[in-house]
């Protein structure tokens, strides 16, 4: 009997820790790798990523209908190439557009996806053509100052 | 003449220093070479896991509470001057699973079950008990010290985890509960940030690692005491100093070896 209630109150401490694992595992951790959701890849190059990171979000509308795979330096064009692993329940046309955009001041970059015209959809394998890069904060206050310097000289 | 003798009591310390890490990492090696014996009564490492682990367990949820509400109310402030306050799951996640979490466990669980266990076992070297077990051909290291060994090393990853948890909700409770932040936000930036090896998994390795070196440091201390009340109660002492220093010291060198590119 004794043994009996010791195994209890053991058990019901074994299972209330690996049951918080699992909350931070499932619930705060990033659970995409255990997605069991069909999905097809598709690149895209972009000049810059800014720091976009693998498993950062792809939006359409606000709504996540991707994951970032990979990323890669493209040695032949000079380019990123970002790999997309797309949810199979959304499907886009093929002539669709990607953009690297920020999530508020501070927020994780992610991938912006509008969607075209055509009317064939993206499939496994396929490439975005149209892309735009991430916005360089540098860049931006550079052309920022030159732009100012340039109304002075006037 | 003074000199000679400084000189010699520097050497002598430096050298019964040396001898007891020596001496430690044997009975260490000794222990885990006597571990499989020990696995075939495993109702000995249930007993010890009920006694360190459960009896941790109001501790360890309580703080993990208190302490994420604090980070969910400072991070606010903080977080708010930037207009970023939708990263508060975030940030308050971050923190517990990879720092706080196996760090203020590992002390708490140092002051907590360490003590008993250094005490425990302080006494039954005072009493003679363990002088007995081995008249009676029963190793001590086998007997007293493995079974607690491995109930502490599977006990600190669960209430690290536990801790993390609880604080997670805490920072939940203050930060969408009181301050008003949105609970979606609070989520999905949480997960969009938290990656489950990178942060949750090497938070655990912490704690796992903590388990090992504050639970061998309290059953060392306790084996090791010499059999006098006050030395009972200078080892349980010796137990929280050393552990907490431990934690510190291998919590810098583990971030430094995980987080580092």
């Amino acid at each position: 009997m004794q043994r009996k209630s010791l195994d209890v109150w053991v058990g019901l401490f074994v299972v209330i820790g690996v049951a918080a694992l699992m909350f931070l595992a499932l619930k705060a951790g990033n659970n995409s790798t255990f997605s069991l959701a069909n999905t097809y890849e598709i690149t895209a190059k972009f000049d810059n990523i800014g720091s976009l990171r693998p498993q950062a979000a792809v939006k359409a509308s606000g709504v996540v209908v991707g994951r970032v795979a990979r990323i890669a330096f493209d040695d032949k064009s000079y380019k990123a190439a970002v790999t997309l692993e797309m949810d199979s329940t959304y499907k886009f046309p093929k002539d669709s557009s990607a953009k690297i955009l920020t999530a508020g001041l501070l927020g994780e970059q992610y991938v912006g996806i509008e969607a075209g015209g055509d009317e064939n959809n993206l499939a496994e394998g396929d490439k975005i053509a149209r892309t735009q890069s991430a916005a360089v904060l540098e860049d931006l206050i550079n052309q920022f100052i030159y732009s100012k310097a340039a109304e002075g000289k006037d | 003449m003074i000199g000679r003798r400084v000189l010699a009591g520097v050497g002598n310390t430096v050298r019964d220093y040396v001898e007891s890490v020596g001496y430690a990492t044997r009975t260490f090696f000794t222990m885990l070479g006597l571990s499989p014996g020990m696995m075939r009564r495993p109702h000995l490492v249930i007993e010890q896991l009920h006694f360190i682990g459960n009896y941790s367990l109001l501790i360890i949820t309580l703080s993990g509470l208190f302490v994420g509400m604090v980070l969910g109310l400072q991070g606010y402030y903080t977080l708010n001057k930037y207009g970023a306050s939708e990263s508060l799951g975030l940030l308050v996640a971050l923190g517990l699973t990879r720092e706080l979490g196996p760090v203020i466990t590992g002390l708490l669980f140092a002051g907590r079950a360490g003590t008993s266990l250094t005490a425990e076992i302080g006494l039954m070297k005072a009493g003679e008990q363990l002088s007995a077990m081995e008249m009676m051909a029963v190793n001590p290291i086998q007997r007293v010290l493995a079974p607690r060994f491995w109930a502490g090393v599977i006990a600190v990853p669960l209430l690290a985890s536990i801790f993390s948890a609880v604080g997670i909700l805490g920072g939940y409770l203050v930060g969408v509960g009181l301050i008003g932040v949105d609970a979606g936000a609070f989520w999905s930036q949480m997960q969009g940030g938290i990656d489950l090896w990178k942060d949750v998994g090497n938070g655990f390795v912490k704690s796992v690692v903590f388990g090992i070196a504050i639970t061998f440091i309290a059953l060392y201390q306790g084996y090791e005491t010499r059999p006098t009340p006050e030395d009972v109660a200078g080892a349980t002492t010796r137990t929280v100093v050393v552990s907490s220093l431990m934690i510190w010291w291998l919590d810098f060198m583990l971030t430094a070896l995980m987080f580092s590119k």
